[in-house]
C-alpha cells in the first residue's frame, strides 16, 4: 500500500504545520498555484506506521550480515549520528559567519589534517559529497594542471578495463577520451599494454588499489612511473582504501590525486543510497587546483578558504560546501579508533577476507585468483555451476538472500565470468562469517539438486524476483490515482 | 579494538584455518618498502564517553543564533517523527537498492518521493536525487545540452540565479566546452532584463529562476514562451516550499518548462552547515531518457504482485561507463527518505501554509526594518519569503553589531553584487515569532542610530 493510499481528504497532523495561515494578497493571481500537489492527507500516526512498515523490508547491516564487494559495508556506529545530529550543529546556517562556527570548524579541519597523514598527500579538500564527486575533482584538477602548462594535446585517460564505471565516466564529463587497458592472467595491469598507450596524449591515468579483482598492484610503483615519465599524472581511486588503511599510503607511492569514499572506509552510513562523502588528497603541484571550500587554520581561528584564497581553484563542487554532517560522523568514527585503530581495520578486514576465502575455497568454491593473497575482497566465480546447472551468478545471490544474507556484488568487475565479489569488512565476527559459509553450501547443495529453485528465489522476501525488463519497458515512475 | 568483535583464540585460529603465520603475513603481496610506520598525525583513540564531551563541548561553543538568513537554505520546522524514522538502521545503514527484492521500503520511498515531486513541479517524471540544488542545475544544464536537437551548447544564465549555484555549473561545465552567458537583471525590479535576454536569442537552454535569488518573483511565463519560441529549452531552478503556493514550472507559459531543478533542503532537512542535503531533478516525459541519476519504476514479481526496482539502468555509469549521461553513482538517499515523510507528514496544506506563515513573516520584518531612517527597500515588485533591503551604514559592521546580539541579520551581497554592497538579504520563516522580529528591528535602529549619532538614549547592549 502506498502513502497516498492512506489519504482521507481533509485528515492532516495537526501539530506539525500553522493551523491556519495569512493570506498572501501581494502575489499576482498569475503566478500562484490553482491545484494542490498530490501529498498524502494522513495523520501523524498513518505516516508513522506507513514508514516503519516500509523499513522493514529492507536489508540493512543493523539487521544483515552485508558481504557486498567494493561497497564495505562495515558497521556505522550510532555515536557518529548521535554527535553529528547535536541541535547546535544541527541549527547552524551555511552561510553564518565562521565565528559562530569555531566548535564545528575545528573537527573538520582536525579530520581534514587526519586524511592527509593516512593517504601521504600534501593537501586534502573535503569539498565533494560522493566518490564520483571526488573523482570528478581529481581529474577536473589534472586537467586544469596540464591546461596550466599551456600542455593541451594531453586528452586521453587511461582506466584498466577492472575499473568501476564511475572512471572512465568521470574522464567523459571532464572532456577526455578513455583509453582501456587490460588486466593479465594474475589480476595485475598489463605493464607491456600500459607502457604502449602512454605518450604525448597521455592526461593521466586512474587506477584503483587494490584492485576491484580484490588484489594488490604489486607493481604498483612501476606503474605510477611509467605515466609520470610520459609526462601523465597519476590518480588513485581510493573505493579500497580500508585494506591498506595504516599500512601503505598513496602519496608515498607517488601519486598524484586520490579520493576517499567516507562512507566506506569511514564507517558513514549508506543512506540505502547516499549521502556520501568523496575527499580528495593531492601532491604539492596539484594543490592550487583543489575544490573550494576548505578549511584554513590561522593561529587558532578557522575558516573556509574562498576563491579569493585560491584564485587557481577548480571551483565549487557544491552550494554550501559539502556533506558536513557526513564529515562530522567521519570525525567522529577517526576519533573513536586513532591512528592504531586505523591500522587494525586493514589488518582484521584483510583477516576476515582470507578467512572467508578460505573457507569458501575449502567447501568446494572456485577463486578467481587462488594463487594470490586476497586483499580486504576476493572473487568467486561461479562459471562452472552455471555451465553444469543452469543456475547464474544472479540466481544464487537471490537465494542468499531467503538465507538472511545480503548477497555479494554480482556481475562486477565484468572480466570474471558468474562472479561474486565479496567483502566482509573487519566488523564481522568469525560465527557470522561461519554461517555464511554455511549457507554458501547450502545453495550449492540446491542448486545442484534443485536448480529450478534456486532459479526461483527468493521465496521468503516481500516480494519475490522482480521483473526489470518491464520496468524499463512499461514506465511506471509515479503513482497515479485511480 | 573499537568495533571488531575477534578475540585472541579468533585471530589464531582464523590464521591457522588460512595458513598464514601472523596478521602482518596476509600483506605479504605488498611490497615491504612502502610500509608507512604509525599514523603519528591521528591522535589516541578516545572512547565514546570521552569523544561525547568533547564533542558537546566543541557544538555548545558555536551555540545557537537568532538567525534571519536563507540565500538558498532556509530554517524550518522539522516534525520529531522524520529524522527518528529516517535514522532506523533499516534506512540508515541500507546499501543502494541493487538487490530489489531485499531493498523494497527505500524502493517504495524513493517512488513515493518520485510521485510527490513530479506533482509538486508539475511534471511528469523524477529521479531519486542528486547531491544538492547547485549540481542538480549543472546537470540540467548538461541534460539540455544533450537533450536539444540543435547541437548549441550556449546555456543563458540569468544574474538573478544563486551566484553558488553559477559557480558550481561554471565548474562541471566547463571542460565540455558549453559557454554560459549572463543575462543582467533589471535594477528597478530585481527580475531578469527582458530586453537584454532578447538581445542575446536563442540557446540550448534558458535558466529560470523562481523565486530568483533576491525574493524576487521573475515574470515566468513570459520567459518561458520566450525560450519556447525560440527553440531553447527552459530550465526552472525553485524552492520547492514555494511550490505549495506558486505556479508549478510545468505549468508555466504556454507549454511548461522542460526540466526543474533545486534545493531540497526546505523539505525536512535540517541547515547542518551546509550539508548533506539533496537535489532534485523533474523533467518531461519524453526526456527521461537523458535524465542523470537513479529512478525507480514500478513493475511485478514472478507472482504477478506489485513491486519496485531500479530502471532505466542503461543510462548508468555502471552499465554505459564512459557513455553514461552522468559519473553520478551515490547520490542523497537518506535525506529523500526525510523529505518524503516530511511531506506525509505536512501534506498539501500543511506545506502551503508552511510557504504563507513564511512569506507573512518576511513582509513583516520588510515593513518594520524599512520603517526605520537609513533603511529601504530595494526592489519593486512581489517577492516570496526573502527580500532585499538597503542601510545608510556599512553592511559588515552592522552585521558583525547583530551578531553580537545572538542575531545573523541576513546575507551580505557586496560579494556576489558589486551594485548591492550595501544591501542584505533577509528572510523569516514560519519559525520567527513577533518578538524575533521586533527584536532584530530595536537592534538595527539601536546600531544604526549609534552610528549616526540620532539617538544616545538606546542602550548599547539589550540583548545577550
Amino acid at each position: 500500500m502506498l502513502i497516498f493510499e492512506h489519504t482521507q481528504p481533509g485528515r492532516r497532523a495537526h501539530a506539525q504545520a500553522p493551523i491556519d495561515a495569512p493570506g498572501a494578497p501581494d502575489l499576482p493571481a498569475e503566478l500562484l498555484r490553482q491545484l494542490p500537489p498530490l501529498l498524502p492527507q494522513a495523520s501523524e500516526l498513518d505516516v508513522v506506521r506507513h514508514y516503519t512498515r516500509l523499513s522493514q523490508k529492507n536489508f540493512s547491516i543493523d539487521t544483515q550480515f552485508y558481504p557486498l564487494g567494493s561497497c564495505t559495508m562495515k558497521y556505522n556506529p550510532r555515536a557518529c549520528n548521535t554527535l553529528a545530529m547535536l541541535p547546535q550543529l544541527l541549527a547552524r546556517h551555511p552561510l553564518a559567519d565562521a565565528e559562530t562556527g569555531q566548535g564545528f570548524l575545528v573537527c573538520l579541519h582536525e579530520l581534514q589534517e587526519m586524511l592527509k597523514e593516512i593517504t601521504g598527500m600534501a593537501a586534502v579538500s573535503m569539498a565533494p559529497m560522493a566518490g564520483a564527486h571526488g573523482e570528478f575533482a581529481g581529474v577536473a584538477m589534472i586537467r586544469a594542471y596540464h591546461d596550466a602548462r599551456g600542455d593541451s594535446a594531453r586528452r586521453e585517460i587511461i582506466v584498466p578495463d577492472a575499473a568501476h564505471g564511475t572512471n572512465p565516466a568521470t574522464a567523459s564529463m571532464c572532456g577526455y577520451t578513455v583509453r582501456e587497458i587490460p588486466t593479465d592472467r594474475q589480476g595485475n595491469v598489463d605493464l607491456n599494454a600500459l607502457k604502449a598507450s602512454v605518450g604525448p596524449h597521455t592526461a593521466g591515468l586512474m587506477l584503483t588499489n587494490p584492485s576491484t579483482l580484490g588484489v594488490f598492484e604489486k607493481s604498483i610503483v612501476a606503474i605510477q612511473k611509467i605515466v609520470h615519465e610520459a609526462g601523465g599524472l597519476s590518480y588513485y581511486d581510493g573505493a579500497n582504501l580500508n585494506a591498506i588503511l595504516g599500512r601503505v599510503r598513496p602519496g608515498d607511492m607517488g601519486f598524484d590525486v586520490i579520493h576517499m569514499n567516507l562512507h566506506k572506509t569511514f564507517s558513514t552510513p549508506h543512506g540505502g543510497g547516499g549521502p556520501g562523502a568523496g575527499p580528495v588528497g593531492v601532491s604539492e603541484r596539484l594543490r592550487p587546483f583543489l575544490p573550494i571550500p576548505y578549511v584554513l587554520e590561522d593561529r587558532g581561528a578557522y575558516r573556509w578558504a574562498e576563491e579569493d584564497d585560491c584564485p587557481r581553484s577548480i571551483g565549487r563542487m557544491s552550494a554550501f560546501g559539502g556533506n558536513m554532517g557526513v564529515l562530522l560522523r567521519a570525525w567522529v568514527y577517526a576519533r573513536m579508533l586513532g591512528g592504531r585503530g586505523m591500522r587494525r581495520v586493514a589488518e582484521f578486514a584483510t583477516l576476515n577476507a582470507n578467512y572467508l576465502a578460505a573457507e569458501l575455497r575449502r567447501s568446494g568454491f572456485d577463486l578467481a585468483f587462488p594463487e594470490r593473497r586476497a586483499s580486504h575482497e576476493f572473487i568467486v566465480t561461479l562459471k562452472k555451476l552455471k555451465d553444469a546447472t543452469g543456475v547464474s551468478a544472479m540466481d544464487f545471490a537471490k537465494r542468499l538472500l531467503d538465507y538472511g544474507f545480503h548477497a555479494p556484488t554480482t556481475y562486477f568487475p565484468m572480466l570474471v565470468p558468474e562472479c561474486l565479489l565479496i567483502e566482509p569488512s573487519e566488523t564481522e565476527s568469525r560465527e557470522t562469517l561461519d554461517a555464511f559459509v554455511a549457507a554458501m553450501v547450502q545453495v550449492l547443495e540446491e542448486a545442484r539438486m534443485q536448480p529450478e529453485m534456486v532459479k526461483g528465489a527468493p521465496h521468503t522476501l516481500p516480494v519475490r524476483r522482480l521483473d526489470d525488463v518491464k520496468a524499463a519497458r512499461e514506465l511506471n515512475l509515479t503513482w497515479k490515482p485511480g | 579494538m573499537p568495533f571488531i568483535p575477534h578475540t585472541q583464540a579468533d585471530v589464531a585460529a582464523m590464521l591457522e584455518r588460512i595458513g598464514a603465520p601472523s596478521l602482518d603475513a596476509l600483506f605479504d603481496e605488498i611490497p615491504a618498502e612502502l610500509a608507512c610506520g604509525e599514523l603519528a598525525g591521528v591522535p589516541r583513540a578516545l572512547s565514546e564517553m570521552a569523544v561525547t564531551r568533547l564533542m558537546q563541548g566543541r557544538a555548545a561553543q558555536d551555540g545557537y543564533y537568532s538567525s534571519f538568513l536563507g540565500a538558498g537554505a532556509y530554517e524550518h520546522h522539522i516534525p520529531a517523527a522524520v529524522w527518528q524514522i529516517v535514522t532506523r538502521g533499516e534506512f540508515y545503514s541500507a546499501y543502494t537498492p541493487y538487490q530489489a527484492e531485499a531493498s523494497q521500503g527505500t524502493l517504495q520511498v524513493l517512488y513515493e518521493y518520485q510521485t510527490m515531486m513530479a506533482s509538486l513541479t508539475g511534471l511528469d517524471v523524477s529521479n531519486a536525487s542528486l547531491y544538492d540544488g547547485a549540481s542538480a542545475l549543472a546537470e540540467a544544464v548538461l541534460m539540455a545540452v544533450r537533450a536539444n536537437k540543435s547541437g548549441s551548447r550556449v546555456v543563458l544564465m540569468p544574474a538573478t540565479v544563486h551566484p553558488r549555484y553559477r559557480a558550481v555549473v561554471e565548474a562541471t561545465v566547463k571542460n565540455q566546452g558549453i559557454e554560459l552567458l549572463a543575462v543582467p537583471y533589471d535594477p528597478a525590479t530585481g527580475v531578469t532584463d527582458l530586453a537584454a535576454l532578447e538581445s542575446l536569442g536563442a540557446a540550448a537552454a534558458l535558466v529560470i529562476p523562481q523565486p530568483n535569488f533576491f525574493g524576487a518573483l521573475e515574470p515566468v511565463d513570459t520567459l518561458c514562451d520566450w525560450a519556447h519560441a525560440r527553440a531553447t529549452l527552459a530550465i526552472a531552478v525553485v524552492n520547492p516550499l514555494a511550490l505549495a503556493l506558486l505556479k508549478p514550472p510545468g505549468l508555466w507559459g504556454a507549454k511548461g518548462c522542460d526540466i526543474c531543478v533545486g534545493e531540497g533542503q526546505p523539505l525536512g532537512v535540517p541547515l547542518s552547515s551546509g550539508g548533506p542535503y539533496f537535489g532534485f531533478m523533474t523533467a518531461r516525459q519524453a526526456l527521461v531518457r537523458q535524465m542523470p541519476g537513479r529512478i525507480v519504476g514500478g513493475t511485478v514479481d514472478l507472482d504477478g504482485r506489485p513491486g519496485y526496482a531500479l530502471t532505466l539502468q542503461a543510462r548508468e555509469q555502471h552499465i554505459r561507463r564512459s557513455k553514461a549521461t552522468s559519473n553520478i553513482c551515490t547520490n542523497q538517499g537518506l535525506l529523500v527518505t526525510a523529505a518524503t515523510i516530511h511531506m506525509a507528514l505536512l501534506g498539501p496544506e500543511g506545506l502551503k501554509n508552511v510557504a504563507l506563515a513564511s512569506h507573512a513573516n518576511t513582509r513583516a520584518l520588510v515593513d518594520k526594518l524599512v520603517s526605520l531612517a537609513g533603511v529601504l527597500r530595494v526592489f519593486a515588485g512581489p517577492f516570496f519569503h526573502e527580500a532585499v533591503i538597503r542601510v545608510n551604514t556599512p553592511v559588515a559592521e552592522v552585521l558583525r553589531a547583530l551578531r553580537a546580539q545572538g542575531i545573523l541579520g541576513g546575507y551580505a551581497l557586496g560579494g556576489d553584487y558589486p551594485e548591492l554592497a550595501d544591501c542584505i538579504l533577509v528572510c523569516a520563516t514560519e519559525t520567527k515569532t513577533e518578538d524575533d522580529l521586533d527584536a532584530y528591528r530595536q537592534q538595527l535602529e539601536r546600531i544604526l542610530g549609534r552610528r549616526h549619532g540620532r539617538d544616545p538614549s538606546v542602550p548599547p547592549c539589550a540583548y545577550k
